[in-house]
C-alpha cells in the first residue's frame, strides 16, 4: 500500500469513528465518554485531512488548491477499481 | 444541504467481474429494502419529527445511507465492468443490459424498477420509527442472504460491513423510539401524535 492509500485509509477510520460515535451522540447527547472520545477523533481527522489534500488533492470540491489548477476531476473517483486507475 | 466528499464510507475493490452476482445484489440499490428507499425514507421523515434527538438520527443515518447506495452502486460497477458479451448472455444479466446496457440503474433482482412506494413518511414518530426498525432488519435478511448467495471475497468484505451497519442503525432507531414514549403519557402512548396534536405539544422537551 503506498502513502496516499494508507493516509486515505486513516482517515475512512478516522470517519467512521466520527460517524458511529455522532450517531450515538444524538441518542446519548450528555455522554462525557463519547464527547471527548468525538474531540479526540475531530483533531486526528483534522490533520490527516491537511495532509492528504496538501499532498493529494481535495476530497471535496472547496479544497481544490486553484493555484495547481483544477485537481477535483484530475484524481481517479472512488469507485474505480484499484487496477484501473 | 449536502457536500460530495471523494471516497467511499467503506473500501471496494472487486477483481472478477460477476454478472450473475451483480444482479442479485443490485437489489440493495433500487429493491424494496434497499439502500435508496433507506436513504429517502428518513430524510423525508424528519421534517415532521418533533424532538430533536430523533430528526438527528433520521438526517444523520439518512446521510450515512447515501454512502451506502454509493458502495452498493460500486459493487454493481465493478461487478459488471469489462464484461464480454459471451459473457452477458451466459449469465443471464442481458435482460438488464438490453435496457441499460452497463450503466448502473435502481432495481430489484427481480428487474422492477425503483419505486417510492417501498417507504412511508406517516408524520407520526412512533410508526414512522417503527418502521424503519424493521426497515433495518429487512436489510440486514437480504444482506444475509447475499452473503449465502456471493462467493467472491472481495464481495463479502464489503456486504458484511453494509450488513453490520443494519443493525447499528436497528439500535439507534431503538433508542429514538425510546426516547419518543418517554415523552409521551405512559398510560397511551397513542392518546396523541406528538407531530400533529397541538394539545400535546406544550409538553414536549424540544432539546430531547
Amino acid at each position: 500500500m503506498n502513502e496516499k492509500t494508507a493516509l486515505m485509509k486513516m482517515i475512512k477510520k478516522y470517519d467512521f469513528a466520527l460517524y458511529e460515535l455522532n450517531l450515538y451522540l444524538d441518542t446519548h447527547p450528555k455522554c462525557m465518554n463519547a464527547l471527548a472520545c468525538f474531540k479526540k477523533y475531530q483533531d486526528l481527522r483534522g490533520k490527516a485531512v491537511e495532509e492528504y489534500t496538501q499532498k493529494y488533492g481535495p476530497i471535496t470540491a472547496d479544497q481544490t488548491d486553484t493555484s495547481q489548477g483544477w485537481g477535483w476531476v484530475n484524481e481517479p473517483w472512488p469507485w474505480q477499481r484499484e487496477s484501473d486507475v | 444541504m449536502w457536500k460530495y466528499e471523494k471516497k467511499l464510507q467503506y473500501p471496494v475493490n472487486i477483481k472478477r467481474p460477476n454478472a450473475r452476482l451483480a444482479q442479485v445484489i443490485v437489489s440493495q440499490l433500487g429493491g424494496p429494502d434497499g439502500e435508496l428507499a433507506a436513504a429517502l425514507r428518513y430524510l423525508n421523515q424528519r421534517y415532521t419529527s418533533p424532538y430533536s434527538s430523533v430528526t438527528g438520527i433520521l438526517t444523520d443515518i439518512g446521510t450515512e445511507e447515501l454512502a451506502h447506495v454509493e458502495i452498493i452502486s460500486t459493487i454493481i460497477y465493478q461487478l459488471t465492468k469489462d464484461l464480454s458479451i459471451d459473457e452477458i448472455k451466459k449469465s443471464g444479466f442481458d435482460k438488464y443490459f438490453v435496457d441499460h446496457t452497463l450503466g448502473v440503474y435502481p432495481v430489484s433482482a427481480a428487474g422492477v424498477p425503483f419505486t417510492a412506494a417501498y417507504f412511508q413518511s406517516k408524520g407520526d414518530p412512533i410508526t414512522d420509527l417503527t418502521e424503519n426498525m424493521a426497515a433495518e432488519q429487512k436489510a440486514r435478511t437480504t444482506y444475509d442472504n447475499i452473503l449465502r448467495l456471493a462467493d467472491d471475497p472481495d464481495v463479502k468484505d464489503a456486504i458484511r460491513f453494509l450488513r453490520q451497519r443494519e443493525i447499528v442503525h436497528f439500535q439507534r432507531f431503538g433508542e429514538g423510539l425510546r426516547i419518543v414514549q418517554d415523552n409521551l403519557d405512559a398510560k397511551n402512548f397513542y392518546a396523541f401524535n406528538p407531530a400533529f396534536d397541538k394539545k400535546c405539544r406544550k409538553n414536549i422537551n424540544r432539546r430531547h
